[in-house]
């Protein structure tokens, strides 16, 4: 089973839900932080670090000796990431999706595979979860092609329980993580913000046809009866709501899980995965 | 000279666009006799999610454009530009008849850099 938690707003509780879930299932359980542009759950998991590995996307290398200067992969390019005029030719790297058109259409054999790193994937174990995160490098925009490489590599060999920690949002890095889970976990918090972006996480999940409910964290902080309301009108379950609580605040300063300050949560984080389950 | 300038629109007295990747034209005007010789419209180009100073800058250049002016190019336009051995002035506003002459009279600065930042969003 493959559960991924994502939330439209950042800030709601993502990892501090993903982080607790894992550790309410007692081991036999895969982590993957998917949040490759600020991930943060090792933090709180601590795992030791076994592998590590860098990740490239392929881009055009050109050889100007070779160049006609035809224009034709500056044409078939989408993302400007080739520019040629006159007798000069120019790749623009960082822009380059890596989709190897440029390489398909030259006649001169003048562009050749060069390669942009694009961030580091690591693996390791901590609190008997085996762990995995992608880190993307700094100054790196494209974070989809290491979400996608992450996954690749975390879901290849086992059939077992992943917990997928999503970026906020709801652009491609979002789709990129939930696509093919099982169930995507929404967190919100009841504020207008958190509502507003839920109900965007909401549909675009929905339009990826994925089962899909709500956990309400910091409850009691404000528009909690506007979002169950919400909630109820677009037959959405709320699977859980954790309290805005000192307690949790304080042990998630510390690098402690919602788990380490309320044991009882455990409990309702078993229940929950058993009710999506089944 | 072959002067580039980007604009709002299509006429003399059309406001200087101040983006350069995103302008909507590119009025270019023979210096010497004042007159518009081509006007680009970089409609498509001002709509490209990625690189819209990158494709803007060759369009100019292919035009064999000597100096481009307008309010804000980023780096990547800016190194595009350079290649072509295209000089820039920035910062300029008002209409295009009014930057033409400004720059005509007063003889600004060339930049030696861009002066916006790029803008990128995978």
């Amino acid at each position: 089973m493959k559960i991924a938690v994502a939330s439209g707003k950042g800030g709601t509780g993502k990892t501090s839900v993903a982080v607790a879930l894992t550790l309410s299932l007692n081991g036999d359980v895969t982590f993957i932080d998917c949040d490759v542009e600020e991930p943060n759950a090792h933090i709180f998991i601590n795992p030791e670090i076994t592998s590590k590995r860098d990740f490239y996307l392929e881009v055009p290398e050109i050889d100007e000796k070779r160049c006609n200067f035809c224009g034709k992969c500056r044409e078939i390019c989408r993302f400007n990431a080739i520019v040629s005029f006159k007798r000069t030719i120019m790749a623009f790297k960082d822009m380059c999706h890596s989709c190897g058109g440029c390489f398909l259409v030259c006649d001169q054999k003048a562009i050749s595979p060069g390669k942009r790193l694009v961030g580091e994937i690591l693996h390791g174990q901590g609190k008997g979860i085996d762990f995995f995160m992608g880190r993307l490098r700094v100054g790196e925009a494209m974070s989809s092609p290491l979400i996608k490489e992450l996954k690749k590599e975390a879901l290849s060999e086992k059939n077992g329980f992943f917990v997928l920690d999503a970026p906020p949002g709801t652009s491609c890095p979002v789709i990129k993580t939930v696509r093919d889970v099982d169930y995507v976990i929404l967190v919100t918090e009841p504020t207008p913000f958190g509502l507003y972006d839920l109900s965007l996480a909401v549909k675009t999940i929905g339009e990826l046809s994925i089962p899909m409910g709500v956990v309400i964290n910091k409850a009691g902080l404000g528009i909690d009866d506007e979002i169950r309301n919400w909630c109820r009108k677009n037959h959405l379950r709320v699977l859980m709501e954790i309290p805005f609580s000192r307690e949790i605040a304080s042990s998630y300063s510390k690098g402690q899980s919602l788990v380490h300050a309320d044991e009882g949560l455990k409990e309702k984080f078993l229940m929950l995965v058993k009710e999506i389950s089944g | 000279m072959k002067i580039a300038i980007s604009a709002k629109g299509t006429e003399l007295d059309s406001t200087v666009d101040p983006r350069f990747g995103r302008a909507s034209y590119f009025i270019i005007v023979d210096s010497d006799s004042g007159r518009i010789l081509d006007v680009i419209d970089n409609s498509s180009g001002k709509e490209a999610p990625h690189g819209a100073g990158i494709n803007a800058a060759a369009l100019v250049a292919e035009r064999g454009v000597d100096v481009v002016l307008t309010g804000r190019v980023g780096p990547k336009a800016f190194s595009v530009l350079s290649a072509g051995g295209i000089k820039v002035v920035s910062e300029m506003e008002g209409t295009v008849k009014e930057a033409l002459e400004r720059f005509l009279k007063e003889k600004p600065q060339y930049s030696k850099g861009p002066n916006g930042d790029g803008h990128f969003s995978g």
